[in-house]
């Protein structure tokens, strides 16, 4: 039998990154092919060249075993390949049935056709049996049934191949189990399914085919019972190693705690979260994305409401209701979303450093022009920050730029724990390295770092001790002689597996 | 060079070219726009405007709007009015007791607008549109819907009362403008104001309170507003419940002809100030010529609009230059 879909070869890169290579795949009628691999394999990279949200750049596509290749997320709905993503694409205060056909209303008279509209929805909706009233608000549903919803959108036009993009990550087990009764039908109707997954177990209940991707590459294509879990973590790991990483070992540790977090619990997590940072010490923070990683940082930060738990910091325990708060107790954030939380884009390159702390750069509310001047000059020439002038507006920064201009804000501020998030992500090899050093000077202070990265090679290469978050929970402490990426990824999928 | 100073010239002075353009086609075409009595006459007109102006230009550059100055206005002339005609008060205190009373009252309502609108996350818009109409009832209420007039006599001298030609309400009216400005750039409030127009995520992610700041930009318009009432009291010698009508929407469009980004985060109030600038030279010049109010208001309108989108080719302008 023809692979209703055949991926060859294909390649895309990114500035300073290859992100896929050469990876090819077969997608057969009434099959659920699952793609695994670690953050950054390349796994939403395929599936946006597939959809035509990105160009094909190398290799091809047949589809019905005629050539595809989508300019538009418009050309692959159009042709029947569907996607359901991770962030739910529905317009709240419409009804279900308008969800369903948006882009196809019935008409009659140039009005739209209702009845119709309401008797196709509910042939649509009982194929996935979501059962709800087609005229019911979508505000009004639960996450599980806006889920079916996006299914039955998905479906409800000419549709042969379905990706569904982390699918399970909000449902609950009992929902899980409806999908895959769901899927399972969709299989049989002759829908081919790419599904995508960090549930290792999950997707033994519902795959036929696996393919593992790491680093770009694809590692493997088998039928997914002929592999066992360990096999999958084993072909994930081994992302080559990109560039040096500079690990000091003359940094004096102490062993002095600086900032204890006991039993921290915050909005969406079920697990009280621990864990102590030590004076010198650049504690890294793995884990997969949405193992809950970012909000811990948010939480510690007071960026986002706290529901229970102690932060001490030096031994005293601190009230942080508001990053005001944080800031002033000597903690510091460096979001992962620079140009959004990280940067005043349309202000000066020196308003930007100084954002964090202007009473050193003001008297009495009245702000110390000169002084200003002075600090961000010296500030972005010590980061090396490449820009014609201090009045430059952070917008017009590159990305490596602008994110040492948001550590250059933090650095301005001096604070005594610093809580980096994804400090690296987007930015060219040379700006990394003279940002690891960066740490490394900054350790030499005293203080105490905690780095988010979905690098692991860069959090083994430069962090002293990593704890891993899987799924809210933290479910591993390894000392930098125990790093390896297979104690790693074992601990990260720990909690999605059993 | 001449590119750079014709760059210069777009970017630093920007809108001023329209209010210079059109002061010196009216001094041409209108025989007596340039008269000395002519320009105190443009002076008194636009001083109130341009105190209302500075007030909305703060909750603008935070990306708010405050539709109720009008009704406010109204309010503190009634609170300052009844207090300055009250029976057995001696002149110095129910002249000063009537300034601040006005300050006061106009805080109150701006501290309403901002605390309600921040608190509850309530656009701007909807909250000083409800209090639109409470000041007004407000307003009319403690009034009885009556007009207050027969202040002191002294107080009715201080409104008529000019310096070279120059009248005091408009030298207020530029010494707030000054004092504005120099609070926007020269502060750290003035600092953060921007930078929440611009960013408010990041300014609150960098340790600020952006909730006091934005709260404070609306009591800011409310004592703005307080200090146009008196200067009302003072140019026409009447406090009423029923003045101050489309007050708000002579504001917004000074600031936004001004420059001023209704987006937030970007504008002056050296802008906003041409902005009412432009507005009062326009409707004297239109007057003068003798074109009927109904013609005015259409002019007037089509030039608000004509100057906003002008302003934009000007930006583009400047940037091709500049490359």
């Amino acid at each position: 039998m023809n692979p209703v879909l055949q991926v060859e070869e294909l390649s895309k890169s990114f500035p300073g990154v290859q992100a896929l290579q050469r990876v090819s795949l077969d997608l057969h009628e009434g099959e659920v092919h699952v793609l695994v691999g670690e953050n950054g394999a390349g796994k939403s990279t395929l599936i946006k060249l597939i959809c035509g949200m990105y160009p094909l750049e190398g290799g091809k596509m047949t589809y019905k075993g005629a050539p595809y290749a989508p300019l538009t997320p418009h050309d692959a709905i159009k042709s029947g390949i569907r996607v359901v993503y991770q962030e739910f694409n529905l317009l709240p205060y419409l009804s279900v049935a308008e969800n369903i056909f948006f882009d196809s209303l019935p008409r009659k008279h140039g009005l739209v056709d209702f009845k119709k509209l309401h008797s196709d929805a509910e042939r649509v909706l009982d194929r996935v049996g979501l059962n709800v009233s087609p005229t019911m608000p979508v505000e009004l549903l639960g996450v599980a049934q806006m889920q079916l919803l996006e299914i039955a959108k998905a479906v409800s036009a000419e549709c042969s191949v379905l990706i569904l993009d982390e699918p399970t990550a909000t449902l609950s087990p009992k929902d899980t189990d409806n999908l895959f009764g769901i899927i399972h039908d969709l299989k049989k109707q002759g829908l081919a399914i790419i599904y995508i997954s960090h549930h290792l177990k999950e997707i033994y209940e519902i795959g036929d085919t696996v393919t593992v991707l790491r680093n770009g590459e694809r590692v493997e294509t088998c039928s997914i019972h002929d592999v066992r879990i360990p096999d999958l973590v084993a072909m994930m790991v081994g992302r080559k190693m990109e560039s040096e990483y500079p690990f000091r070992d003359d940094i004096k540790q102490t062993g002095k705690v600086i900032l204890s977090v006991r039993n921290l619990c915050f909005k969406g997590n079920t697990n009280p979260v621990s864990f102590e940072l030590r004076e010198g010490e650049l504690l890294g923070i793995s884990g997969l994305v949405g193992s809950k990683r970012t909000e811990t940082l948010r939480a510690i930060f007071g960026a986002d409401p706290k529901e229970g738990g102690e932060i001490l910091l030096n031994g005293s325990p601190l009230e942080i209701g508001s990053p005001k708060e944080a800031v002033e107790a000597g903690l510091s954030l460096l979001t992962e979303d620079r140009k959004n939380q990280g940067l005043v884009l349309d202000m000066s390159l020196s308003a930007n450093i100084t954002l964090a702390d202007l009473s050193r750069v003001s008297n009495a509310g009245l702000l110390r022009v000169s002084a200003e001047r002075e600090a961000s000059k010296k500030l972005s020439s010590e980061l090396g920050i490449k820009t014609p002038s201090i009045r430059q507006l952070a917008r017009n920064l590159s990305g490596g730029n602008q994110q040492k201009l948001v550590l250059a804000k933090w650095l301005f501020r001096d604070a005594k724990v610093l809580m980096f998030d994804e400090p690296t992500r987007g930015i060219d090899v040379g700006a990394k390295y003279e940002i690891y050093l960066l740490l490394w000077e900054l350790l030499a202070e005293d203080k105490g770092i905690l780095l988010v990265s979905s690098d692991l090679n860069e959090l083994m290469g430069i962090c002293h001790r990593i704890i891993v978050f899987s799924n809210g929970r933290i479910t591993g402490d390894l000392k930098r002689e125990e790093f390896s990426q297979e104690r790693i990824l074992e601990c990260a999928y720990k909690e999605y597996i059993g | 060079m001449r590119k750079k100073f014709i760059y210069f010239l777009l970017n630093e002075a920007g809108i001023g070219l329209i209010l210079a353009a059109l002061c010196i086609g009216f001094s041409i075409f209108v025989p007596n726009f340039a008269s000395l009595h002519n320009v105190t006459n443009i002076f008194t007109q636009i001083s109130i405007n341009t105190v209302i102006a500075v007030g909305m230009t703060f909750v603008i550059l935070l990306g708010g709007i405050d539709l109720s100055v009008g009704s406010v206005l109204s309010l503190c002339t009634i609170v300052a009015g009844l207090f300055m005609t009250k029976e057995g008060v001696p002149l110095p205190v129910a002249i000063s007791g009537a300034i601040v009373l006005s300050l006061l009252a106009g805080m109150v309502c701006g501290l309403f607008n901002g605390w309600v609108s921040e608190t509850w996350k309530i656009h701007a818009f909807v909250v000083t549109l409800g209090m639109l109409n409470i000041a007004r009832g407000v307003a009319l209420q403690v009034s009885g819907s009556r007009t207050i007039f027969s202040f002191p006599k002294a107080f009715n001298e201080v409104g008529t009362l000019t310096f070279g030609g120059v009248p005091l309400i408009f030298i207020v009216a530029v010494t707030l403008v000054l004092i504005g400005q120099f609070v926007l750039n020269k502060t750290v409030f003035g600092r953060l104001i921007y930078a929440i127009g611009n960013n408010e995520e990041a300014v609150r992610l960098s340790g600020h309170n952006t909730k006091r700041y934005k709260v404070s930009a609306y009591v800011i318009c409310g004592a703005m507003v307080g200090i146009a009432a008196i200067l009302y009291m003072l140019r026409l010698n009447i406090a009423s419940p029923i003045l101050g009508v489309g007050f708000e929407l002579s504001a917004i469009a000074a600031v936004v002809i001004g420059g001023t980004s209704m987006a937030g985060g970007k504008g002056s109030l050296i802008g906003t100030f041409i902005g009412a600038g432009i507005m009062g030279v326009l409707n004297n010049g239109l007057l003068l010529i003798g074109l009927s109010d109904f013609i005015r208001q259409i002019v007037t309108g089509g030039i608000i609009v004509v100057a906003v989108v002008l302003d934009t080719y000007r930006v583009k302008f400047s940037h091709m230059l500049l490359k």
